[in-house]
């Protein structure tokens, strides 16, 4: 009965407050260059795929442009299609 | 529905930006063999430059990437010779240059894209300082994260 310790049936939630943003809208940036490889695989994952808006916290416009940037550097051979441990 | 409405869109912006001036900006990247000796691979350089500029184009910008790793093998070599232009041209030469750079077998890839007004104010920085912009942008971003 006199059993002080709270006891939760689920594990409560931890909120993470820390929020995504838009790094390109933060820092100004209106171009993606297709050229910069090192900066696109920011936008990858380790197989060479685009990650997604939810992960990235990138905003729609310029998630666009992401993936064009990233399907062009594909095209001249600056980025993978396909790949195993890219990071 | 909305593919339509923006590609009616972009149309009237082609108009528009035809009205205001002719010439439209172009960067192109080409990915030459790397069996070429130097010598050929200038020359084939200088091919494509006065098809440029003999189709009315004016060279705004070059660069040599000179031989680069690329990320994948095309058509079985590990390497190739980068070579990118800028130019402003009459958008029917386009279609031009890139039919000769299929006929090209040295011309292993490329690339051509109409700049948009960002990317010319971005390629512009570049050209002017580009080591303190990259700088500045990757300091800003480490505070960032």
């Amino acid at each position: 009965m006199a059993n002080d310790q709270i006891q939760y049936v689920t594990a409560p939630k931890v909120e993470d407050n820390r929020k995504k943003y838009c790094r390109f809208k933060k820092n100004g940036i209106k171009y993606i260059d297709y050229k910069d490889a090192n900066f696109l695989l920011k936008f990858v994952n380790d197989q060479g795929k685009v990650l997604p808006r939810r992960l990235t916290g990138t905003s729609l416009k310029f998630q666009r442009k992401v993936a064009q940037a990233v399907k062009r550097a594909r095209h001249i051979g600056l980025l993978p299609y396909v790949a195993d441990s890219l990071k | 529905m909305y593919k339509f409405a923006a590609r009616f869109k972009r149309n009237i912006y082609q108009k528009f930006n035809f009205l205001n001036e002719s010439m439209q900006q172009y960067e192109t990247v080409i990915i030459l063999t790397p069996l070429l000796s130097e010598e050929v691979s200038k020359e084939a350089i200088a091919k494509f430059r006065s098809i440029l500029t003999e189709g009315g184009a004016e060279i705004v910008h070059e660069d040599n990437w000179g031989l680069k790793k690329l990320a994948y093998p095309i058509d079985k070599k590990t390497t190739g010779f980068y070579h990118l232009i800028e130019f402003k041209a009459p958008g029917e030469l386009i279609s031009k240059l890139e039919v000769e750079y299929k006929r090209d077998e040295r011309v292993m890839r490329f690339l051509t894209i109409r700049l948009d007004k960002h990317a010319l104010a971005y390629n512009e920085k570049k050209r002017s300082g580009a080591f303190n912009k990259k700088a500045e942008t990757s300091k800003s971003e480490e505070v960032a994260n």
